[in-house]
């Protein structure tokens, strides 16, 4: 029972993580908190959904084409609702408000031409089983989470690695630096927001798989919030730290306590991190300055 | 003629909603998506005292603001103590009205996620405009007052501020209550009008939307709000758009406002000061 606890907890932590990350990666680099992460994720599945149905093509093509989608959707989100607003120096608090409602209209747009109903994704992992021990575990859950640790492997080597890594992290330090070196910001952001909507798209397709696809699936997205307040907002390793812990912390909530006072004991946690320690486990100093 | 009168009352209730909002958002310069978290619990609160005890009405309107005010302390005495940074503030409340929403779907008395139905409606029109014109009375009075000062002055600057001696947590926790027990308030009187609640009429899309109207109306100003959300409210029903689409426009206009005109409709200004020739404004301007 532990173990089986355990092992699903991971497996939610995964998806959790991979949503913290394209959400940390934002912060980071730009230091508000893009609520319209969500959107993207659920525009993502909605992609993959329709690739798999309308094209019937395999899960490979389906997961590229999400990425694609979501990422594009991502950079689209940045150029026509934060572009100027970064530009010229707005407050953190617009730029999270002018998010905030890029979710509430990219959510309700599908709602309103899409609709509501619950699609799901056409059964790519069938219902097979990997047995590990005395628990059993779906393939779904191990390849999700396998998937999820390998991409953010790679994002980290992209990140630590390349020169366009290089400069995102220079960006992160000192913005204005970053650009007189020599480094077009704004593509720089477009990179940035296209690496978070492929996350994105990931973390799409898994959910929809796991669970359905609707409109307001990206609402999970709170717990993506609270995985990266949790590793340290901004913090890479953090968000994938967050998510896991998050996660197996979840899950044993729900079994060993009360599944529904599960979201209570997680948004007590965010309300606990955000008070005493609020750049998280592996998050860097981040005071308002003066 | 029943219809329209509805519309004005609902339009009503939301004003004080949004009135409480613009005083802790406005003018006290702090972002919260967690406000319907207040109009919902002044509303269960309310809606059970009348319910099950037999309450009269205002004193369970009574009730029901103070139990917002008191709520709001809750998370106000930790997350302002700590003077988190502003957008670190806004995710905690939103956790906050979250968590709140799925406490109200789980408990006996608020019969869960189907919601309370058979409320009485004692909500009528000159309640509602007593209740706003009292609201509106208060909030220009406390504006006004040496706390209200205190917290425009934090809005401006936070910092400079509390070095002219102004204390932080104390007057932010003072307008937060004050603007809970406002959507306590509107809260009581919203039940009171449907005469069904419901915890999904309290999640964060309401909150967004009160927040849309203070930032649509001008962050900083009274009458601009009250004007966005009698908008709002207002226009959609006249011209009979669906509920989703108005959703849709909301996102869009918060993204315009940010983008074209972050200050809102009326700014630092108030809407009598285009009558008495620019004296006000002046006054009002920082």
């Amino acid at each position: 029972m532990f173990l089986q606890t355990l092992i699903t907890g991971l497996s939610i932590g995964g998806i959790y993580a991979l949503m913290a990350v394209g959400y940390s990666l934002v912060f980071s680099v730009l230091n508000f908190s893009n609520f319209a992460h969500g959107a993207v994720i659920m525009l993502g599945a909605y992609v993959g959904l329709a690739l798999a149905t309308k094209l019937s093509l395999g899960f490979g093509l389906v997961l590229a084409g999400s990425i694609a989608g979501a990422g594009i959707i991502a950079v689209l989100n940045e150029r026509l609702a934060y572009s100027s607003l970064r530009r010229r120096k707005a407050p953190s608090l617009y730029l999270m408000i002018s998010a905030m409602g890029c979710a509430v209209f990219l959510e309700n747009l599908v709602y309103a031409t899409i609709g509501s109903r619950f699609y799901a994704f056409p059964e790519f992992f069938g219902r097979q089983i990997v047995t590990l021990g005395e628990s059993s575990v779906s393939l779904l859950d191990v390849g999700a989470f396998v998937f999820a640790l390998a991409a953010i492997l790679g994002l980290h080597l992209f990140i630590s690695r390349t020169r366009t890594g290089i400069a995102i992290r220079a960006g992160v330090s000192d913005m204005t630096m970053c650009s007189l070196m020599g480094v077009d910001l704004d593509r720089l952001i477009s990179i940035v927001f296209l690496l978070a909507g492929g996350f994105a798209g990931v973390a799409g397709v898994f959910l929809g798989i796991k669970y359905l696809v609707y409109p307001t699936m990206g609402w999970v997205t709170n717990k993506a919030y609270i995985a990266a307040v949790i590793g340290g907002l901004g913090s890479l390793p953090g968000a994938l730290a967050g998510g896991l812990i998050l996660g197996v912390v979840e899950t044993f909530v729900s079994v060993y306590i009360s599944s529904v006072m599960r979201d209570v004991f997680s948004f007590t946690l965010l309300i606990a991190f955000l008070v005493l320690r609020p750049n998280g486990l592996l998050g860097r100093d981040s005071e308002e300055k003066v | 003629m029943d219809y329209i009168l509805s519309i004005v009352v609902l339009a009503g209730i939301n004003m004080i909603a949004v009135l409480g909002l613009s005083i802790f958002t406005g003018f006290t310069g702090l972002f919260s998506l967690g406000h319907a978290a207040f109009v919902g619990v002044g509303a269960y609160t309310s809606a059970i005292l009348t319910y099950y005890y037999y309450v009269p009405f205002p004193l369970a309107l009574l009730a029901g603001s103070a139990a917002a005010g008191l709520v709001s302390l809750i998370i106000g005495i930790p997350t302002l103590r700590a003077k988190l940074r502003s957008d670190y503030f806004a995710i905690a409340i939103l956790g906050f009205g979250e968590a709140l929403r799925v406490i109200l779907e789980n408990l006996e008395i608020t019969n869960g996620a189907r919601g309370l139905p058979g409320i009485d409606s004692f909500t009528t029109l000159p309640i509602v405009i007593f209740c706003l014109g009292g609201g509106i009375l208060v909030a220009r009075n406390f504006l006004r007052s040496r706390w209200g000062a205190a917290c425009i002055a934090i809005r401006e600057d936070p910092i400079a501020a509390e070095m002219a001696g102004v204390r932080l947590f104390q007057t932010r926790l003072l307008s937060l209550v004050v603007s809970a027990v406002y959507c306590g308030l509107s809260g009581g009187l919203l039940a009171h009008f449907l005469s069904f609640i419901q915890p999904v009429m309290f999640t964060l899309i309401q909150s967004t939307q009160l927040l849309a109207a203070v930032i649509a109306g001008g962050m900083g100003s009274l009458s601009g709000p009250l004007i966005a959300s009698f908008v709002f409210i207002a226009l959609p029903e006249a011209l009979r758009v669906a509920q989703i689409w108005r959703l849709v426009a909301y996102g869009l206009l918060l993204v315009l406002i940010m983008v074209y005109r972050p200050q809102g409709l009326m700014g630092y200004s108030e809407i009598s000061s285009f009558f008495s020739k620019n004296r006000s404004r002046e006054r009002m301007q920082p």
